[in-house]
């Protein structure tokens, strides 16, 4: 029975993937400024070759086809601005770089806003509950640009403990995921604290706590797992937030992700990775909510999901 | 009934102080704004290339930028672009939002099944895709720029509206309205409406704070307020990169833009305790 | 104890020794900008690809890293014809590739070749254009490549062909087009050639490792005939787009060089008395272009009286702030050691000058005159800029203007489409030579934005290209300049100026006006 919800879910891509895939082609084909345009001017000869090399000569119509012939056998076609690069290359090479940013970003987020959250769940409307609460607004209100120069001001310039920018050594990971993980760790402490808080009002843990248990004890065997829900949920948008938040972050940090190109792609009119980045961002986002409500529902019994 | 909640609501509201705080920081913040012109002399685009990057004096009480230009001006002018697009693109999801789930929520059964379903779908599309590639490829306009970000938020307007219409649809006093005789349309104008104005009111109070982050994070890409507009964003943008060498272009209007967004938030939170004291609605 | 005086013993000539048993590793880190779009010198164009190119490849002739004279390249020596129009290049015997084989004449015909050739499609073809032959083949007129100017007796000698005698040929061959590139490996690998793994060439480096975004590795070439003389070991580029970043990485000492310097701390840096700031003139103008053909700008007294209102001086004190010259004339002063004569006035009277051509033109005090339009692309620093002289017009001519900006390629598409009334425009020098910046201006030429039409001037320039002897070259570009500064189809601002940070480790980089920086050349402290 969850399965066939499931199911149905996944169905629903295959014309929502279609709808995208028409709307950024045409989209970027009908605005002003071709891949082609530079500084010292093109003459109209060789404008017309580089044309006809890319298969832009032909009618838009044609060219739409031809798109998704390839697409449908797996090629993402070649990128106009590196030469000697296609988009499926380009991705391989800078996926894994912006899944490792978002993985340790959302590592960063879930253990410092749970234990944040926690420990404000424990002890409320004390020292305990207040400055995590602070720090997790500041979190909410800053933008990721400001603080991750400022970061970098501190620990990168002036004490010199981690570097500037750069994705090489273990250092170069530190600053970036910290940064972009800080304000989602900041709506996961928050929301910890409001199910926790909720959870230990309820009458099992009353019970439990008549039998005897510390309130530690009660937390960890019992809050957590029905408090955490909130958090599971917000887990689909959380990801989603990260994987667009890492646009900035890759930007302030020289980090060679998806990110990068795909803004660089948009600002050249790459044609060709801007859509296959944007084809990959939209399954990606797709497939992590999706996972996400399969935790959710295994997570929780309770629901029904027909 | 609707007077009872009100009043109740409000009751709880003043309670809460940080929502009071964030209030009273917010009316005050939009009267300075938006009466300052009246009395500021500096304008925000005057330039003194002669007295760039200077700290804060009596002259220029934030100092002033890479161009000699007054901060405070920039900043107050900033802000009320700011707020003013926060607001209507918070207006236009509010608008598509409540449009889109009263339909839902009334119509119910199927249709309203469907539409719940695509909703669902297109929330795990990341918009800010869509609006980045809108403003590269279709020019940076303001228009443009609210409709565009008012677009991305108004799923969970709709959402929350079709919530309150369907609960609100098999209340008695509804059903009584309906044995009554009344038409359809009456009683979504005079029960449905104002019952699901509460909710509404506190999303959008949370909304604009993500609106106004979202429009920062396109300045930051270069792709929000154009020249020779100015936003908070966009001042920011300036300050980030001048911060070890001019930090108070940095630090005002990033302080305004938290303060901001704080009291909004607390606003938000403490109307959304005060109509539903119950709601650890995630 | 016996032992332990041996280990101490080993220990302290170890240590004694150590510097030069381990010296410190010879591998210079760089600040390139933005990601090089390819490596192959046909066809790429932007400045982050040349610096890399310029180690990786070689050409028939070098440049002295101090003077900039040409030197031996591949080629050892070289004469020309009497009549300027015949080069017989001597290659050298020891000229190799990075895989070993030699380096010969056939290499270079078959690469000018491939640069002219309209299948390339290669946006610098027109430097092809100098070679008996070339314009035509490149424009489909001529379909036998054979019948180009390229020719060769033997495998080690090149007689080139010239269209006109082209007093800057040598200078020109620095440039990348103009590279040999290995034929059979274009050929194996069609568009990957470039790649690491596959990328064969005649320089002093070869490409070791490119990891897009992030950083592209050159290490010596052991094949390269001067191999022995080059003491860095690896060079590595890094692709930094935000200038704010490179100069965070130069400070924490990632970086041996930057590309350039953020336009807000230049003032900062001006100030620094370690030696790292690094200022010198650069070949290339920053101008606006008028578009001549759109009312009001057709009229000259119009346009004069919008130049001579900008206070240059101004706008590089106070808004550039990196000691960048105000232009008084297009081409730069020192440009091929040409010093032009007519220049645009600096005192204040040109301010009452304005004011009066402005009233002459039929709009005193700016009234009745359309708001100008400024276009620029995307940048802080072109926005200040256009701000500055947005105030200067409305201050002092009573000029209304209004900004508007585009990102890059819609920029380009607009000023190549002459949508615009003024827009911002950049020229830098393609070859030390002030032909560089004037031709562009000829009727016609696919860089003239303006679409500005000049008959006389377009005479001075067809004949300056035939001329055989300097002084009346120059003579005939002073005249070019004249007319110029007369109808301003563009509003020189101001020269450019290369400002960089440099490590004071870094040995054998000298300063000079085309900014080049042979690596071969460089060594560290």
């Amino acid at each position: 029975m969850g399965f066939q919800y499931l199911f149905k879910r996944l169905a629903i891509m295959v014309p929502i993937f279609f709808l995208v895939v028409t709307l950024v082609f045409f989209m970027i084909r009908f605005a002003p400024g071709g891949p082609f345009s530079s500084e010292k001017s093109v003459s109209p000869a060789i404008l017309k070759n580089l044309e006809a090399k890319y298969h832009m000569d032909e009618p838009l119509v044609s060219q739409y086809i031809r798109y998704w012939k390839d697409l449908l056998r797996g090629d993402l076609g070649p990128s106009f601005k590196h030469a000697n690069r296609t988009v499926n290359e380009i991705i391989q090479e800078s996926l894994p770089v912006s899944v490792e940013l978002g993985l340790l970003a959302l590592a960063w987020a879930v253990i410092i806003g749970v234990s944040a959250g926690a420990l404000a769940a424990l002890k409320p409307n004390t020292v305990y509950d207040y400055v995590p609460m602070a720090f997790s607004l500041l979190g909410i209100c800053l933008p990721t640009f400001v603080v991750g120069p400022v970061l970098v001001l501190v620990f990168g310039l002036w004490l010199q403990w981690l570097p500037v920018a750069g994705w090489e050594s273990w250092q170069d990971r530190v600053l970036p995921s910290l940064t972009l993980g800080f304000a989602y760790a900041a709506y996961i402490s928050r929301l910890t604290r409001g199910g926790l808080i909720e959870i230990r009002g309820q009458e099992f843990i009353r019970t439990a706590r008549s039998k005897g248990l510390t309130e530690s004890q009660i937390l960890i065997k019992h809050s957590l797992r029905g408090g955490l829900l909130p958090v599971v949920s917000y887990l689909g948008p959380a990801l989603a937030g990260i994987i667009t938040g890492a646009l900035v972050t890759e930007t302030i940090f020289n980090i060679p992700g998806l990110g990068r190109f795909f803004i660089e792609s948009a600002v050249n009119r790459d044609y060709t990775v801007v859509m296959g980045t944007s084809l990959l961002y939209f399954t990606l986002i797709f497939l992590c909510n999706f996972l996400v409500d399969l935790v959710y529902a295994i997570l929780d019994p309770r629901l029904k999901y027909v | 009934m609707s007077n009872g909640l009100w009043t109740d609501a409000l009751t709880r509201l003043k309670k809460n102080k940080l929502a009071l705080l964030g209030a009273a920081f917010l009316l005050l913040e939009v009267a300075v704004f938006f009466l300052a012109p009246l009395f500021s002399q500096t304008g925000y685009e005057v330039q003194d290339l002669e007295m760039t990057f200077s700290a804060p004096t009596q002259l220029h009480w934030f100092g002033t930028d890479s161009l000699g230009r007054d901060l405070l001006s920039r900043v107050l002018f900033g802000g009320r672009v700011s707020l003013t697009v926060g607001l209507l693109a918070s207006l236009v999801s509010a608008l598509v939002g409540v449009v889109y789930g009263s339909l839902s929520g009334f119509l119910g059964g199927k249709t309203d099944n469907v539409m719940m379903r695509i909703v669902d779908v297109l929330y795990a599309l990341p918009f800010i895709f869509l609006v980045i590639i809108l403003m590269v490829y279709f020019g940076r306009n303001f228009v443009l720029l609210f409709v565009a970000l008012g677009l991305t938020q108004w799923l969970t307007m709709a959402r929350i509206v079709r919530g309150q219409v369907l609960s609100l649809r098999h209340k008695e006093f509804i059903e009584a309205a309906h044995s009554l005789g009344i038409r359809k349309r009456k009683i979504i104008l005079k029960h449905l409406i104002p019952n699901t104005l509460g909710p509404v009111i506190v999303y959008l109070t949370l909304t604009v704070p993500s609106v106004i982050l979202e429009e920062a994070f396109l300045s930051y890409l270069g792709l929000g307020i154009q020249a020779p507009l100015a936003s908070w964003g966009t001042l920011i943008k300036e300050g980030v990169d001048v911060m070890d060498l001019a930090p108070w272009t940095l630090f005002f209007p990033a302080f305004f833009l938290s303060a901001t967004l704080f009291s909004l938030n607390f606003l938000g939170d403490g109307l959304r305790d005060a109509l539903d004291p119950k709601g650890a609605r995630d | 104890m016996h032992r332990t005086k041996l280990f101490l013993a080993t220990v302290y000539f170890l240590t004694l020794f150590s510097t030069k048993l381990f010296p410190s590793p010879q591998v210079l880190n760089l600040g390139n900008g933005s990601e090089p779009k390819d490596l192959d010198p046909h066809t790429v164009t932007g400045i982050p690809e040349f610096q890399i190119i310029q180690n990786l490849f070689e050409g028939l002739v070098g440049k002295d890293p101090k003077t900039l004279e040409p030197s031996p390249g591949v080629a050892e020596s070289w004469k020309l014809s009497k009549d300027g129009k015949v080069y017989t290049f001597k290659l050298r015997k020891n000229a190799k590739w990075s895989n070993g084989e030699p380096v010969t004449a056939s290499d270079f015909i078959y690469s000018w070749k491939r640069l002219l050739d309209p299948k390339t499609a290669s946006e610098y073809a027109y430097q092809g254009y100098y070679l008996k032959g070339g314009r035509d083949f490149n424009q489909g007129k001529m379909k036998d490549p054979g019948q180009l100017g390229i020719k060769s007796t033997d495998p080690l000698t090149l007689e080139v062909t010239l269209e006109n005698p082209t007093p800057y040929f040598l200078s020109l061959l620095y440039h990348h087009s103009l590279y040999p590139v290995h034929q059979a490996t274009v050929e194996k690998h069609g568009m990957r050639w470039t790649r690491p793994e596959n990328l064969v060439s005649n320089g002093p480096f070869r490409l070791k490792k490119w990891q897009m975004n992030q950083v592209i590795t050159l290490e010596r070439n052991p094949e390269y005939w001067d191999a022995s003389n080059v003491k860095l070991e690896a060079v590595n580029f890094f692709a930094v787009e935000k200038v704010e970043t490179e100069e965070k990485m130069f400070l924490v000492k990632k970086l041996h060089a930057t590309a350039s310097i953020p336009t807000e701390k230049v003032p900062f840096w001006m100030k620094d008395t370690s030696g790292v700031f690094r200022r010198h003139p650069y070949l290339g103008t920053y101008f606006y272009w008028i578009n001549v053909n759109r009312a009001p700008l057709n009229n000259p007294l119009v346009r004069k009286a919008l130049a001579l209102s900008i206070d240059r001086e101004k706008l590089a004190k106070f808004v550039l702030k990196g000691g960048q010259a105000p232009s008084e004339s297009f081409t730069p002063p020192g440009t091929g050691g040409f010093k032009p004569e007519s220049r645009l006035p600096k005192d204040l009277s040109r301010l009452t000058e304005a004011k009066k051509l402005l009233a002459q033109a039929g709009f005193p005090e700016g009234k009745g005159l359309p708001p100008i339009e400024i276009l620029y692309n995307t940048s802080e620093g072109h926005k200040k800029i256009a701000e500055a002289i947005q105030e200067m017009w409305s201050e002092n001519l009573g000029v209304k203007a209004t900004l508007y900006n585009q990102e890059w390629k819609v920029f380009l598409d607009t000023q190549h489409s002459k949508n615009y009334m003024v827009s911002r425009a950049g020229w830098i020098a393609d070859y030390n030579d002030p032909n560089t910046f004037l031709d562009m201006l000829t009727t016609g030429n696919g860089n003239n934005h303006a679409g500005w039409s000049n008959p006389d001037y377009d005479a001075l320039i067809h004949q300056a290209a035939k001329e055989l002897k300097p002084k009346k070259r120059y003579e005939l570009f002073q005249k070019a300049e004249e007319i110029l500064l007369r109808e301003l189809p563009v509003i020189p601002l101001y020269v450019y100026t290369r400002l960089y940070l440099l490590s004071p480790d870094v040995q054998g980089w000298f300063e000079n006006v085309e900014d080049i920086h042979p690596l071969k050349y460089v060594w560290l402290k």
